[in-house]
């Protein structure tokens, strides 16, 4: 018995020490640790709640609006070709302000500067759907973030924030999500942490959100102060995720627990 | 306006059972929670739904606080004629919206 502990208890040094990163044939989105039920609910699009969003979004697709009256249609013309593939290459880089921006940015951007209207904040009822909207144009198409090679450094502040232990708790993202996803907490499957449905609409907050909410929960849950929508160490660890996820399929809009 | 998704299969045989499937937009507040400051949030609910097959009441529900936001609401009936399916949801603060769906009987 001794012996047998004694095996356990260094194989549990060593794994902590070690801090493994998921080999890529082992990663496994988190809608494959859903009982059957909520993966069917992610499936058929006249279940899937999240599917309410991507139709206020379809509307706002083709609403003008800002000073300069033009709807993102004006644009960018049948979203079903344009916006096919996009979201599954945020966070991306932008050239203008010399840094990574994510969805929500980058719709804020396109509004601010082309359309001269008044930026959407974070976890607005018309972000959420414009962004369910692109995103959704990207159903099942593998996630391409991170190929461009002017995003290498954010990627790696990402990865660093990613294995960084802070708050009162002292954890790090690494310890729950590469260290311990097959094990549960409080119930609740731990996952991967690989964000391939975002926007998603999780069953627990009632409503769709973002990653960035998602990102600031987990944050708040370590006991640490969460960054503000929109900083750039919250892009950043976006940026990370999504690369770690690179080659998976996009699910958005996804269902959660 | 809010969204709202229906599922109502477009074919049917006659007497074939149907499985119907409604989802609206709403946010269902319960009318119990406080905010930071301590107000009461005011209730907001969506408080009955019918279904209409042909003009004939085959489906209702009265809602209450404590049923979660954006209800789906399914139910079952028997296909007996070609028509339309019209459903109903009212609630608070003057809520009121309809859907409709139309199946073809052979």
């Amino acid at each position: 018995m001794r012996f047998a502990g004694l095996i356990v208890l260094s194989v549990l040094l060593i794994t902590d020490a070690v801090g493994a990163e998921i080999p890529p044939a082992e990663r496994r989105s988190g809608a494959s640790f859903m009982t059957p039920d909520t993966r069917a609910m992610q499936d058929d699009g006249t279940i899937n709640p999240g599917m309410l969003w991507v139709l206020d979004g379809e509307k706002l697709w083709a609403r003008k609006t800002g000073v300069a009256d033009k709807a993102c249609a004006d644009c960018h013309n049948d979203p079903r070709t344009s916006m096919k593939g996009v979201a599954a290459h945020y966070p991306a880089f932008d050239k203008a302000l010399g840094r990574p921006v994510d969805l929500e940015q980058r719709i804020n951007l396109c509004r601010v500067n082309q359309q001269k209207a008044t930026p959407l904040a974070y976890e607005s009822r018309d972000m959420l759907a414009l962004t369910a909207f692109v995103a959704q144009q990207s159903r099942g198409v593998a996630i391409e973030t991170g190929s461009d090679p002017q995003l290498a450094p954010f990627i790696a502040k990402g990865r660093e924030l990613f294995m960084q232990r802070q708050g009162q708790l002292n954890l790090g993202c690494t310890n729950c999500h590469d260290d311990n996803w097959d094990k549960r907490l409080a119930g609740s499957a731990i996952t991967q942490g690989h964000p391939t449905g975002y926007p998603l609409y999780r069953l627990e907050w009632q409503s769709l959100g973002s990653l960035q909410r998602r990102l600031r929960a987990c944050i708040t849950g370590i006991r640490a102060q969460a960054y503000d929508f929109g900083a750039p160490e919250l892009v950043e660890l976006e940026l990370y995720l999504m690369s770690r996820a690179k080659g998976m399929p996009l699910e958005a809009p996804a269902i959660r627990p | 306006m809010p969204s709202a998704l229906i599922n109502v299969p477009a074919k049917a045989k006659r007497g074939d059972v149907i499985e119907i499937k409604t989802l609206m937009s709403h946010i269902m507040e319960t009318g119990f929670r406080h905010t930071a400051t301590g107000e009461v949030i005011p209730r907001d609910i969506i408080t009955s739904f019918t279904c209409r097959y042909n003009g004939n009441e085959i489906f209702r529900a009265d809602l209450f606080p404590a049923i979660a936001a954006n209800p789906f609401i399914t139910f079952f009936t028997t296909a007996t004629a070609s028509g339309k399916f019209e459903f109903e949801w009212i609630g608070d603060n003057g809520f009121s919206e309809t859907a409709s769906a139309s199946i073809t009987v052979e």
